[in-house]
């Protein structure tokens, strides 16, 4: 494939990468912003995300565009309801202690993926898009001087994959509003900024804490029901989502939003671009460098405040 | 037997009838007999235990389903027929996650824990390799089927057998005329980066080479991937054919971003059908396959030539003639390489009644009278076709079917003659102390 073609279609399968990434880091950096929490179960819930819209779509049968809708819709709650049940039977039970929650919530990453295993079973399962055409791409090449359009072999993209980035655009900005514009998102900040001043003032802590941590975990589902037709629900799929989500948000600024969001976009264009001209391990590779390299010279992160 | 009775033991000759009929009596007082009761006629009515490790969970799990049905059904038509030796057989399963590390230890845990008698039943490659060492250690006969190179190559011991299904290199060698011949000469690869994949890399690209073609570019993908677009930019425009080989929980995704890739204009295709097992060819975003080509171990599909030993098989073990579960449609088997199983036992208990095996101390002895078995012909116990074993190499050699997408079915273009996929013997395990 020439150089060109080659870029864009790099630029596109990482852009899908980035979307998804940044909702799923955006999820955890919450609920690390607010809650001071350490969720290594984080990818389980984006795994039961997928495991649920299979199951769904499974139940309901029919079209798959209701289906998937129906999904979109009733998936991220149930796993965001999971996860502030979790939240108030576990996490408040050790008083978000850093150590405990850290052991805990492997704990509960190893419950969530074992039950899986033990229901839905080892196999990987498909759900079909609700819509999916191949969108095929032109580029352009100098034939005597002039600029002709020409479509090359294997530049195209699906319109389902546009969508996920579209729907991802619009969930990260809802996300910003509910933060920075709803009485909601001025208590979470309220919170974060001063847990005892926040108490003082009457905020319900406590549920504040239950409605983020939901809110996280829904969030890392509704990215999982929007990848699983381009990938397959699995009970080990939570790992990378894991491991790339603690990357971007160490890189990002830890519970920084918009840093978050910006470094999803540099490691998911870098390991689209890395992977597509180079090897996907030496993606991985960079991205930890990277990490390293965040860790030595900026600790708090591209976008995290230094604290005093 | 008290039976035995019957029979005229004075003055005139036993007649045919008389002798019938005291079969028939005995065969009819066996069956009536609880199991336990039917083997008593042997110095032991002990169980054979047959330690079998199976891919439950990890990326193998689709495989491990199958080759448990397969195993079950196999070891109770055993033991419908009597057993080995009059000894019931006993499948002793036991999960290695797809991983080497544990399935060392799975064999480990066979012969000292379980007292097995065998180990039975690795797939993936890797895994066997991991877990070979350990077996021939414990001097533990360890009967893998698996399709890897590494038991012919010399890689492993005289206690690793390969006795129930063919090996990469013989059947790529043997795939290698007829994608040169029918599909092109400019081919690019597609295959997983662990040793299965490598035996794949290697023997194909050397096949293809003594028939006058090339491999422009080999593109290796860990067997745990889940996204595969990125991978295919690497495919050179002047390719004629793409030869895909892929496994793992992800191999629906991969055939489906390789048919969103090349959209209208794809290349000639060949595969192994590792892309798609497991898989319904029919799933949504696999129409592009209509018109390619599948190296097939068993055709997944009852074809119109249908013997009546695949017959057999498929009604013993459950499976339609869509290749697919008959109490669940949707189920699609791993029927490739699942009667590796079937024929394994089979062979497990042909080589126990010709060593005259007793127990653990005879299991060299099943090591030697299996090393010295050479045809195996078509039959219930070979559903998949007719078979010679090669001693030395501890690996058997078989016929290959190449199947083509036609409607959504996959039906039988050629097969291979079992010399087609023979190569010069690259070790003899036979000079290896028992």
């Amino acid at each position: 494939m020439d150089f060109g073609p080659y870029l864009m279609l790099a630029t596109l399968e990482g852009a899908v990468t980035a979307a998804v990434l940044a909702l799923t880091a955006s999820g955890l950096a919450l609920v690390f912003g607010v809650m001071r929490v350490v969720n290594v179960a984080h990818g389980e819930f984006f795994m039961l995300g997928a495991v649920l819209a299979w199951w769904v779509t499974h139940i309901l049968g029919g079209s798959a565009a209701f289906g998937f809708v129906v999904a979109l819709i009733v998936v991220p709650v149930l796993v965001g309801l999971l996860a502030a049940i979790t939240d108030m039977t576990i996490l408040k039970r050790i008083d978000y202690d850093p150590e405990r929650t850290i052991v805990a919530t492997i704990g509960i990453l190893y419950i969530l993926q074992q039950v899986t295993l033990m229901t839905y079973g080892p196999d990987a399962r498909p759900v079909v898009p609700p819509f999916n055409t191949r969108i095929a791409l032109p580029w352009f090449e100098f034939v005597d001087g002039k600029i002709s359009l020409y479509w090359p072999w294997g530049l195209s993209i699906t319109s389902y994959k546009l969508a996920v980035i579209g729907a991802a655009v619009l969930v990260l900005i809802g996300l910003w509003l509910l933060m920075t514009r709803s009485k909601l998102g001025l208590l979470m900040r309220a919170t974060e900024q001063d847990r005892d001043m926040a108490l003082a003032f009457g905020i319900p802590v406590e549920r504040v804490y239950a409605l983020v941590f939901g809110l996280g975990a829904g969030i890392a589902a509704l990215a999982a029901v929007l990848i699983v037709p381009i990938q397959q629900a699995h009970y080990l799929m939570g790992h990378d989502p894991l491991l790339l989500s603690f990357i971007v948000v160490i890189i990002g600024g830890l519970g920084s939003l918009p840093g978050t969001v910006l470094a999803a976009l540099l490691i998911g264009l870098s390991d689209g671009i890395i992977s597509v001209f180079f090897s996907p391990t030496l993606a991985k590779i960079l991205a930890t460098l990277l990490v390293a390299l965040v860790l030595v010279f900026r600790p708090q992160g591209l976008f995290g405040a230094r604290k005093a | 037997m008290t039976k035995s009775k019957t029979v005229p033991v004075t003055g005139a000759q036993p007649t045919r009838r008389d002798a019938l009929k005291t079969l028939a009596l005995g065969g009819g007082a066996a069956a009536a007999m609880p199991l336990w009761a039917r083997y008593a006629g042997a110095k032991t009515s002990e169980p054979i235990k047959v330690g079998f490790q199976v891919h439950r969970t990890g990326i193998g799990a689709a495989y491990g389903r199958w080759y448990d049905r397969t195993t079950t059904a196999a070891a109770a038509l055993i033991n419908e027929q009597g057993g080995i030796n009059g000894r019931p057989l006993e499948i002793v399963a036991e999960d290695d996650g797809t991983d080497p590390k544990r399935g060392a230890e799975v064999v480990e845990k066979f012969a000292t824990q379980h007292n097995c008698d065998i180990g039975f039943g690795t797939l993936f490659s890797h895994v066997v390799i991991g877990s070979a060492p350990r077996a021939g250690e414990l001097k533990l006969p360890y009967f893998v089927v698996s399709e890897g190179h590494h038991v012919a190559s010399g890689m492993l011991n005289r206690y690793t057998l390969q006795p129930g299904i063919t090996d990469v290199k013989s059947q790529v060698q043997a795939m290698a005329p007829f994608v040169a011949e029918n599909l092109g000469k400019k081919v690019t690869m597609i295959f997983p980066d662990f040793a299965f994949g490598h035996d794949h890399r290697d023997y194909f690209t050397a096949a293809i080479e003594a028939q006058g073609g090339e491999v422009l570019e080999h593109i290796a993908i860990p067997p745990t991937e889940t996204s595969f677009t990125k991978y295919f930019p690497k495919i050179p425009r002047d390719t004629e054919v793409i030869y895909h080989v892929m496994v793992g929980p992800a191999v629906l995704t991969f055939v489906k971003e390789l048919g969103e890739f090349f959209g209208p204009q794809r290349p000639e295709m060949f595969g192994f059908i590792d892309s798609l097992e497991a898989v319904d060819i029919g799933s949504p975003g696999l129409e592009f396959l209509d018109g390619t080509y599948f190296w097939e171990g068993n055709p997944r599909y009852a074809q119109e030539d249908q013997s009546e030993y695949d017959a057999f098989f498929r009604e013993r073990v459950g499976v339609d003639a869509n290749g697919a579960s008959v109490s669940d449609p949707k189920d699609v088997s791993t029927y490739a390489h699942m009667f590796g199983c079937w024929e394994t036992l089979h062979v497990v208990k042909a080589g126990m009644e010709s060593a005259g095996y007793r127990g653990p101390q005879d299991r060299a002895a099943l090591v030697e009278a299996v090393e010295a078995m050479t045809d195996m012909p078509h039959s219930n116990a070979h559903p998949q076709g007719a078979k010679i074993f090669n001693g030395k190499t501890h690996q058997v050699f078989g016929h290959q079917y190449i199947t083509k997408v036609v409607d959504g079915k996959l039906l039988l273009v050629h097969t291979t003659s079992i010399e087609d996929t023979f190569y010069p013997d690259e070790v003899d395990y036979t000079t290896q102390a028992l």
